[in-house]
């Protein structure tokens, strides 16, 4: 087997184990108020935390980047999706490299 | 966070209706996985992967930011153990995704349903999932999963194919395209709640502090999100605690 397939083999088991033993294993419902009201933040942290400031460094130039960034930024206020979202942070950035 | 989903949010006991209500659900998911997994396949076989192992990954991951640096990783002839580390510390944030999601599903859900669900935990399936009013059953699991799944596979094999087809400037410039659907998710819950607003501050801050501050710049990438996820739900607990189960 090549080397490269056993490391997809092992990115798989391990990215799946992951997610699998909590949903599994939990299967009554937790009482705690600060358990449940943590849980119900957690989407919007790892989020927040994964894409700031990450989001910075994506296309190889920063200022592009930020532009891009204010691009998502409206189009996501206006409630605009995901896939709308997404291009509108690309075509800005896009546009930015083609004329600088 | 009314609004956050504007697509009707209300499950039945009909289990075809919950299907094709996570079916509708999982579209604008599909649809924003595309340019993402698009971007995948392209640095996937700029780096060296063939086509279809590039394809095999996202079919059996099925995560962006893991299989991003796994890629990297592999391309640049890591370890096992190495790439077992990064796996673990960037995806570990889905153990607390599917462990908030094991309190919405139903009690009485077979261990079979359970593990099905739990492969198509993603950020975005995740979000939208938590964000639903009422228990969660399998068949709505199962439509909102299908379209992002395929969507993610297709998207990769498209960006692996267009290699060499791609002008290098909107190849650099598809890198945005992941994080673009996170602010896709985050804005408009910002927008309709001053609790969500403040928990993404808290995190966006914190991790902001692991990039750029001397010292704890040293700490990976994947461990600065895993602090900050939790200091900042910590925070949210503490300050706006959650009443009941609704979304409201």
């Amino acid at each position: 087997m090549s080397e490269v397939l056993k490391a997809v083999i092992v990115m798989a088991v391990i990215t799946y184990a992951i997610r699998l033993v909590p949903i599994a294993l939990f299967t009554s419902k937790i009482k705690s108020k600060f358990v449940k009201s943590f849980l119900f933040y957690t989407p919007f942290a790892v989020l927040g935390a994964m894409t700031f400031p990450g989001i910075l460094y994506s296309t190889g130039n920063i200022y592009f980047s930020m532009a891009g960034t204010l691009a998502a930024i409206i189009t996501a206020y206006c409630e605009r999706g995901l896939f709308k979202v997404a291009v509108s942070a690309v075509s800005v950035a896009a546009i930015l490299g083609y004329i600088f | 966070m009314n609004g956050y989903y504007n697509i009707g949010s209300r499950l039945d006991k009909n289990s075809l209706d919950d299907f094709k209500l996570g079916f509708r659900q999982g579209i604008p998911v599909m649809m924003g996985y595309i340019p993402v997994s698009f971007t995948f396949g392209l640095l996937a076989v700029q780096g060296g992967l063939d086509i279809w192992m590039a394809v095999l990954i996202s079919m059996t991951n099925l995560t962006s930011a893991g299989q991003f640096a796994g890629m990297n990783l592999i391309v640049s002839n890591a370890s096992l153990t190495e790439i077992s580390a990064a796996m673990f510390v960037i995806n570990i944030r889905y153990m607390l995704m599917s462990l908030s999601l094991s309190q919405k599903l139903a009690p009485m859900l077979s261990i079979f349903k359970r593990s099905a669900i739990a492969f198509g935990i993603t950020d975005e399936i995740f979000a939208i999932a938590s964000l639903e009013k009422r228990v969660i059953t399998f068949p709505y699991m199962m439509g909102l999963i299908l379209t992002p799944y395929w969507g993610w596979a297709f998207g990769t094999l498209l960006g692996a194919v267009s290699t060499s087809l791609l002008p290098p400037l909107l190849q650099n410039s598809m890198g945005i395209a992941l994080y673009a659907m996170f602010i896709a998710l985050l804005v408009p819950a910002a927008k309709h709640s001053k609790a969500a607003l403040i928990v993404i501050a808290i995190a966006v801050i914190i991790s902001s502090i692991f990039k750029w501050m001397p010292v704890l710049n040293h700490v990976s990438g994947g461990w600065a999100i895993i602090i900050s996820t939790i200091f900042a739900s910590a925070a949210g607990a503490v300050l706006f605690p959650r009443e009941d189960e609704n979304i409201e």
